[in-house]
């Protein structure tokens, strides 16, 4: 928390730098489970720690968190830092005047960043950062160019730098770890894929009961099916 | 216990028409013995519709209209209301599914000629249902305020400025504002859940009246009337709408339900197309997405919108493209004048009709998908070789309708 607050400050120069579109990279495809629990325990943990001082969450209530196994206690404990209560919504500590003057564009919500981007988008930017010293946070990024946001992790991930080799039609852009960090290649894969899992999660947090519900309505309408063509078939005898 | 009740039945019966209205829209309708597949979509359309009053009352509950609330209020119906998910996923599912329904029921029109005489007005009628519909659509779409509902609309409302001398007067009339803003919000609010609903229902309930006036068409496209018993009057053809066809439409609404349910609970989003990616960001007024795509039931027309390139005559290729994109729907209205055919039925039809009714389908389709593209210009040439053989299968059908090598039809309908 008080490292982002630094960075933050750091930042308070960052002149506009809007979001601009993602460029063509080949996205990765982030192996995530969304019934795998614990992932999603841990995703929400790197959350609250590391994205929730700037972006909300707001449309997502931390009691919410239940349906991934935590008690109300647990919630209290290991998510709520701000001194909210358990059914309050995951708005950001910080203002959105404040995000403006630090990063030229407030910081979006990510209640529903998983359904517009696609969790292959979010665990392939999250490990696309590299330095660059032409922009104004010194970082940018290879899934989308000049984004506003610095690298918010790079104590775990390292810094990596960008090797470009080629030109033109052949031009082939490659991220290589400068300076390691505090986790290793796979780990902080497996971290950053635990995110982009939370925010699938929170993207629509009833989508598992939703398919539970599912098969059982499924089920339900092949016996009415038997049932109603059963009742077809009776009556249309005497049709010929 | 049954004097009570025929008792009862007479009481209702001096006061109110209940028992003929009862005959003669149900047990006393005689529809063709003969429908097929492509007889379902009638009665699913109603089903769908009574989905869409149902779920959008209460979606209406908890969805506010402002422009600064509404993309919140959507995502707490979507996780705080009790079952708002399912309510929300019913009415966009059920919104797309509509439109599935209708393409098919007017399809199905079109292949047996069911706007043929003496059904022009219902056909008519129907035409205006879907013009509702796709009003209907269209102010739904903008109401979750997202980045496809605002910049979609933009384009759409973009279309009445291209209108010579009144276009800017009449978008900020549209619009009560000289922006998409909060105040088009609120009016397209009221026309999705009060004007437009209202006007669908009594447009329904006149379509139906005209088909019980006329009779069902079938897939041989012969009047059953024409042929009654001499002693009953009924025609031998016919069998009563209810029990046969109440108890075959409930397999066809469970079938339906299934694929509806299957799209519901499992593919709500159906790849984007139902519900689009882009609508998931709010709306941002400063903000134009790369690539601005309508629903997926009005790209074939928003690639004959952007068909056209050059100005022509006097007018602006814009405006061209509006003309177009107008022209594109309101010419199904020409359908029961176009059709110079001796039979109505494609299954007496000649192969000219047969191959022209394929071409339509399938520049329908073609242009359906441009639609979804960002435009480059193999997609544009494509695009404008497609909408000419969409206009062509209404233009020219007067002529290949005429000279068509038909078949007799039969007396009796077939199997």
């Amino acid at each position: 928390m008080k490292k982002i607050k630094i960075l933050a400050i750091i930042l308070c120069m960052a002149p506009l730098s809007l979001f601009a579109a993602g460029s063509g990279v080949e996205l990765d495809k982030a192996l995530i489970d969304t019934n795998d629990q614990a992932s999603i325990q841990r995703g929400a943990k790197t959350f609250v720690n590391y994205c929730l001082t700037c972006h909300g969450a707001s449309f997502m209530r931390y009691n919410r968190h239940r349906d991934i196994g935590l008690s109300n206690e647990e919630i209290l404990d290991q998510l709520v830092y701000t001194g909210q209560k358990s059914g309050d919504l995951m708005v950001s500590a910080m203002r959105k005047k404040e995000g403006e003057g630090w990063f030229g564009v407030v910081p979006p919500d990510l209640s529903v960043i998983a359904r517009s981007r696609g969790a292959d988008w979010l665990y392939s930017y999250l490990r696309a950062f590299y330095r660059d010293e032409a922009t104004t946070t010194g970082w940018n990024n290879l899934v989308f160019d000049r984004a506003a946001m610095p690298h918010v992790l790079y104590q775990l991930q390292g810094e990596q730098k960008l090797v470009v080799k080629g030109s033109g039609k052949d031009e082939t852009k490659n991220l290589i770890l400068e300076k390691p960090g505090m986790m290793m290649a796979v780990e902080y894969d497996r971290y950053v894929a635990d995110l982009a899992n939370y925010l699938v999660y929170i993207g629509e947090p009833h989508a598992k009961k939703r398919e539970e519900i599912g098969i059982m309505v499924m089920i339900f309408l092949l016996g009415m099916l038997v049932l109603a063509y059963a009742l077809k078939h009776e009556y249309w005898r005497d049709i010929h | 216990m049954s004097t009570l009740y025929s008792s009862m039945i007479e009481w209702i019966d001096k006061r109110f028409p209940l028992t003929s209205n009862w005959k003669a829209h149900l047990s006393e309708y005689y529809a063709p013995k003969n429908f097929n597949f492509w007889y379902y979509f009638g009665s699913l359309a109603l089903l769908v519709l009574v989905n869409q009053l149902l779920t959008g009352i209460f979606l209406t509950m908890n969805y506010k209209p402002d422009a600064s609330q509404a993309f919140a209020s959507v995502e707490y119906i979507m996780r705080d209301v009790d079952f708002g998910w399912l309510i929300r996923y019913m009415h966009s599912t059920g919104a797309s599914m509509f439109f599935v329904v209708v393409y098919l029921h007017m399809f199905r029109g079109m292949m047996y000629g069911s706007y043929r005489k003496p059904r022009e007005l219902l056909w008519l009628v129907g035409m205006a249902i879907f013009f509702v519909l796709m009003s209907l659509a269209f102010t739904g779409y903008i109401l979750p305020w997202g980045q496809m509902s605002y910049w979609g609309a933009q384009v759409i409302v973009s279309m009445f400025g291209a209108i010579p001398v009144i276009g800017d007067t009449l978008t900020q009339w549209i619009l009560g504002d000289f922006t998409l803003s909060d105040a088009a919000l609120n009016r397209f609010f009221a026309y999705h859940v009060v004007t437009l609903p209202v006007l669908l229902v009594v447009l329904v309930f006149v379509h139906v009246l005209a088909l019980h006036e006329v009779g069902s068409n079938n897939p041989d496209g012969i009047e059953i009337k024409a042929n009654k018993n001499p002693k009953t009057g009924i025609p031998v053809d016919g069998i009563p709408f209810h029990p046969y066809y109440s108890v075959k439409d409930i397999v066809g609404v469970v079938v339906f339900l299934m694929v509806f349910c299957g799209i519901i609970f499992f593919a709500p989003e159906m790849g984007g197309y139902f519900l689009e990616f882009n609508n998931f960001i709010p709306a941002n007024t400063l903000q134009t997405p790369d690539h601005i795509a309508p629903v997926w039931y009005f790209t074939p027309y928003y690639s004959m919108l952007r068909a056209v390139t050059v100005n022509f005559l006097w007018i602006d290729a814009k405006l061209w493209g509006v003309i177009l994109m107008a022209a594109s729907v309101v010419v199904f209205c020409f359908l029961p004048w176009l059709d110079r055919s001796p039979v109505k039925s494609i299954r007496y039809k000649g192969p000219y009709f047969k191959i022209a009714l394929t071409l339509f389908v399938i520049s329908f389709f073609v242009l359906g998908w441009l639609g979804t593209k960002s435009p480059t210009p193999l997609y544009t040439l494509l695009a404008q070789i497609f909408t000419v053989i969409y206009f062509a299968f209404f233009v020219l059908m007067p002529w290949y309708s005429k000279i068509d090598k038909t078949k007799p039809e039969p007396k009796r309908v077939q199997k």
